[in-house]
């Protein structure tokens, strides 16, 4: 839309020809972006970057190979092409320019989780961050308040014990026995309170981008506590066991260690409303423990 | 893994630049809760000064305000007061679940509704009280 708007004020006639074909290039992209979310016009970048190359600086950190110990930043110049992310412009450069560049990744469409890196001063996922989006030099580092294992692989191990601590898994007191098994229906306006908790892909950026945990190692996290929540508020899950919910919570480094920064729901790739979230588990937990109502 | 490295915490603190509004918020509301109970200390050390009789008090308050830099620091105690009721107020709201995607511009809100309350202060303070 942006480039029809643009054509008037380009004095070369030349460029209205390719006009169509470059619309027609442009449609997927503008798939790709409504699927992302948090962009909504992004024509004008894209062609201004079209057949330039985009300087990104790469964290770099090799525990194993001598000289290489000190953390260092390495610059690239990548081709760019339309819709390109970061996690492409990082394995353009692994794949031509340096093979021992080190990253996670796996799906390429925002599911697996397995690419947060903090990107121009911000957790992001690799494959969902548009190069057009960013300022260069873009910088490129591992997510932050981890111990980097090498270049952009940092140690999750932490983050998963975390989320391990919230049994993330569901628990029923009454499985119906084998013999009559029957589906566990859940009403459509439960399954909408927990809809965005069941987002999460465990990417860890949240936690990452948490000060609150940065200083607080037991902190259960904004991650760990949306799983929790995700299954507290499940009616599927029954009051007994809710209650054994709130009880891991609201322990001293539960819900109550978050202080309201919202950096966890800003970072959520998955939009999920951390904060949100956390608060409404304090309040439950207040409840609980007041029972007035 | 035989070796990781970690970035420690100056290279964590270094990342104040890319703080957002809610850690903002966080920082000036510790800050300013500091400052006050800073301040209630000195308070009642003044106030202590009535102990001693009418006199004493009246001769405190009365030095103390005849002093420009103390007039200056009420201003500056006026502003942390100031934002740290609003903020504290828009933590409750946050804390009730209310308005949590304007949480930002409430933060920025606080910061602007403090700044005109500090500056329209200002003539008041500075001119000193007249007795
Ligand atoms: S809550 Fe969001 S940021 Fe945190 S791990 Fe899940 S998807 Fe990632
Ligand atoms: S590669 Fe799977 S989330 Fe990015």
């Amino acid at each position: 839309m942006s480039t029809q708007q643009q054509q008037p004020e380009e004095p070369q006639s030349q460029e209205a020809p390719e006009d169509p074909e470059m619309r027609g290039a442009e449609s997927p992209v503008d798939e790709k972006e409504k699927q992302g979310g948090d962009i909504d016009q992004q024509t004008t970048p894209e062609d201004e970057l079209e057949g330039e190359t985009v300087h990104i600086k790469v964290f770099r950190y090799d525990p194993e190979v001598e000289g290489k110990q000190e953390p260092r930043f390495d610059d690239f110049h990548v081709p760019f092409e339309k819709g390109m992310t970061v996690l492409d412009a990082v394995m353009y450069a692994r794949d031509t320019y340096d093979s021992s560049l080190t990253f996670r990744h796996s799906c390429r469409q925002a599911v697996c989780g397995s690419d947060a890196f903090f990107v121009n001063g911000k957790q992001r996922l690799g494959c969902k961050t548009q190069i057009a989006d960013l300022e260069q030099p873009i910088r490129i580092e591992p997510l932050p308040h981890q111990e980097v294992v090498k270049d952009l692989v940092v140690d999750m191990d932490h983050f998963y014990d975390q989320m391990h601590t919230v049994e993330p898994y569901f628990q029923d007191e009454d499985t119906p026995n084998p013999a009559d098994l029957e589906e566990q229906r859940q009403s459509p306006e439960n399954r909408e309170k927990i809809k965005m908790s069941s987002r999460c892909i465990w990417c860890g950026a949240c936690m990452s981008s948490c000060n609150i945990a940065a200083g607080d190692n037991d902190y259960l996290g904004p991650a760990a506590i949306n799983k929790a929540y995700k299954f507290a508020m499940d009616d599927r899950e029954g009051e007994e066991i809710k209650e054994h919910r709130l009880r891991i919570l609201e322990q001293e480094h539960g819900v109550w260690r978050c202080q309201t920064q919202f950096s966890c729901t800003e970072v959520c790739p998955k939009d999920i409303p951390l904060t949100e979230h956390i608060q409404e588990l304090k309040r439950e937990a207040v409840k609980k423990n007041l029972k007035f109502w | 893994m035989s070796q990781s490295y970690n970035r420690g915490l100056i290279e964590d603190f270094g990342r104040w630049k890319e703080f957002s509004a809610g850690m903002w918020a966080w920082i000036f509301h510790k800050f300013t809760g500091w400052m006050l109970i800073g301040y209630l200390f000195t308070h009642i050390a003044v106030l202590s000064s009535s102990l001693t009789g009418p006199e004493a008090y009246t001769n405190t308050i009365g030095g103390l305000e005849s002093l420009f830099i103390v007039r200056v620091l009420e201003v500056g105690l006026l502003a942390v007061a100031v934002f740290h009721i609003l903020n504290g107020l828009r933590l409750l709201m946050v804390d009730l679940g209310v308005g949590l995607e304007a949480q930002d511009k409430s933060f920025y809100a606080s910061l602007v509704l403090t700044a005109i309350i500090t500056v329209a202060s200002v003539p008041t303070f500075l001119d000193g009280v007249t007795l």
